[in-house]
């Protein structure tokens, strides 16, 4: 069963794998969008972590309620109410349980990709975080690391694609060949249930 | 890239603290990130609020001020401002006559200012709203997210802003506003890629003798790039591009419009080119701006936006306004 010292990991362990990759996330974006993915998600983890220390959630769904709110009010752009979204919902998934299993974690953030494709739009294949989220909740059931190389092989696959949703759109053609910023960041996140399962603390 | 800042992460709250010295007649909430006109709320009238991504600048907060907006939400650099920002000046400026949301069309400006507008109205407050979506390069609205707000955002601002300050209520605001964007389309070239100060280097690589066809304001790559064009070949595209798209019956207002880096001298010039292409395809033209107006930080090039008008329209933006940018008639 996962607690919400669990939750507090997996958020601990984004953050900081966030901030490693930040200057790749920018990279990214820079290529088919704005260049700034890298920074405004390394603002608003650290403000995650921030207020998950300051007021100290204690179930699973509060963590990612309280982790949620606080994304939609500092990271601006299109991510943060797209994160914002996906963990909150997440988040009202999992109720006020004090413990929840790795089923019900699943069932919580397939509500929470369905949230983020009801107020994006987007659709499996139109190179955003979808492409990595949908293939890694599919693969839940088997794992943490099946979630895990699931979003990183989605996030790998979008470099093909050509966007159709988001700031990447306007380059039409141009787009292909270059791997989306989103859908890389999605895969951090992905990636740091595996590390939270792993007992570390994330640090 | 050498810049005229201390660090990157402190960009917009310097910039935010340079403005409340320069213009006492605005109140700027750096912490908030909220530039509020002094004298708001205004009795019985409609308070626009507009916001968007920094690094546009004097666009928004440059046009905050009788006649036009009564605050603006800068967010980080090319990064849409957060609910929480709109939502604080809705409360600010509402005086109870309702507030106006106007929204450049990127989806994160849309979505922050459709969460800003579920909490201005769970406070009580009306909310209206207004998306520019003007910039014809965007062709295929289908699989993009749609045309982008860029110099229509100007005039809208503008003439809607004259309606509210003459008291007229929120749905004919409203309805002024979305006129005047569905009557405006614009056209941007770059000459040359942007700088974000978060970056340090050029967001993509634009080579000396090449220059990009129908950019946006963000330093994202445009459409087509081509072997540079003079200032006259470059007007007859534009021009021709955004005539394709809105063949106008009415007289137009043209804003000639600066990215940021190419000099008003070459502006001017620019200028004289459009209103010829505008005179041989027998388009009238009723007022013209030429300026930075809506930036993209340190971008060479500009934007050609088109707005027809009929007589209502023009009177609108003939009212007086008073702004750091924009300023006549007060």
């Amino acid at each position: 069963m996962l607690d919400a010292d669990f939750f507090r990991r997996w958020m601990t362990a984004t953050a900081a794998s966030v901030d490693r990759e930040a200057e790749r996330l920018t990279a990214l974006d820079s290529a088919i969008g704005d260049a700034d993915h890298g920074s405004n998600m390394q603002r608003g983890f650290t403000a995650v972590l921030a207020s998950l220390e300051e007021e100290a959630p204690a179930t699973p769904g509060a963590v990612l309620v309280l982790a949620g709110r606080r994304l939609i009010s500092t990271v601006g752009g299109a991510a943060g109410p797209l994160y914002g979204t996906l963990l909150r919902k997440a988040g009202k998934a999992l109720g006020d349980a004090t413990e929840v299993s790795e089923k019900q974690l699943a069932e919580a953030l397939r509500a929470g990709v369905d949230g983020v494709m009801a107020l994006g739009g987007a659709a499996p294949g139109d190179k955003t975080m979808i492409d990595s989220l949908v293939p890694a909740v599919d693969a839940l059931g088997e794992g943490f690391a099946a979630a895990r190389s699931a979003a990183e092989q989605g996030a790998e696959a979008t470099i093909p694609l050509l966007a159709r949703k988001g700031r990447a759109s306007y380059l039409g053609e141009r787009s292909i060949g270059h791997q989306d910023p989103g859908a890389t960041s999605s895969a951090l996140l992905i990636a740091g249930l595996e590390e939270a399962a792993s007992g570390a603390s994330g640090e | 890239m050498k810049m005229l800042i201390n660090v990157p992460e402190t960009v917009v709250a310097d910039g935010l603290r340079g403005m409340a010295a320069a213009h006492p007649d605005l109140t700027v909430d750096v912490e908030n990130r909220v530039i509020v006109r002094r004298d708001a709320p205004v009795a019985g009238q409609v308070a626009l609020i507009s916001g968007g991504g920094s690094g546009h600048e004097p666009l928004h907060g440059g046009f905050v001020g009788p006649g036009m907006l009564s605050a603006a939400c800068p967010g980080e650099v090319f990064t849409s401002p957060v609910p929480d920002q709109m939502a604080r000046a809705a409360a600010a400026v509402d005086s109870g006559a309702g507030v106006l949301f106007i929204v450049k069309n990127y989806t994160g400006d849309v979505l922050n200012f459709d969460m800003a507008a579920e909490l201005a109205e769970d406070e009580g407050i009306q909310v209206g709203k207004v998306l520019v979506n003007d910039d014809v390069a965007v062709t295929d609205s289908l699989y993009t997210a749609g045309r982008r707000g860029t110099g229509a955002t100007l005039f809208v601002e503008k003439i809607a802003g004259a309606a509210a300050a003459e008291g007229q209520p929120l749905e004919r605001v409203e309805a002024v506003g979305r006129q005047v964007n569905e009557n405006a389309r614009s056209f941007g070239v770059a000459l040359s890629a942007v700088t974000t100060p978060a970056k340090g280097s050029p967001t993509f690589d634009l080579p000396s003798g090449e220059l990009e066809l129908g950019i946006g304001i963000h330093g994202e790559p445009g459409r087509e790039r081509r072997a540079m064009m003079t200032s006259g070949e470059i007007a007859d595209f534009a021009v021709h591009a955004i005539l394709e798209d809105m063949p106008p019956r009415n007289p137009v207002l043209v804003l000639v419009n600066g990215m940021g880096a190419t000099p008003l001298l070459e502006l001017y010039g620019f200028n004289a080119e459009v209103q010829r292409v505008l005179g041989e395809r027998g388009v009238t033209v009723a007022r013209t701006l030429v300026g930075n107006y809506v930036t993209s930080l340190d971008m060479a090039g500009a934007s050609v936006t088109l707005c027809q008008v009929d007589e209502e329209l023009l009177r609108l933006w003939d009212a007086p306004v008073k702004t750091p940018a924009l300023r006549w008639g007060m």
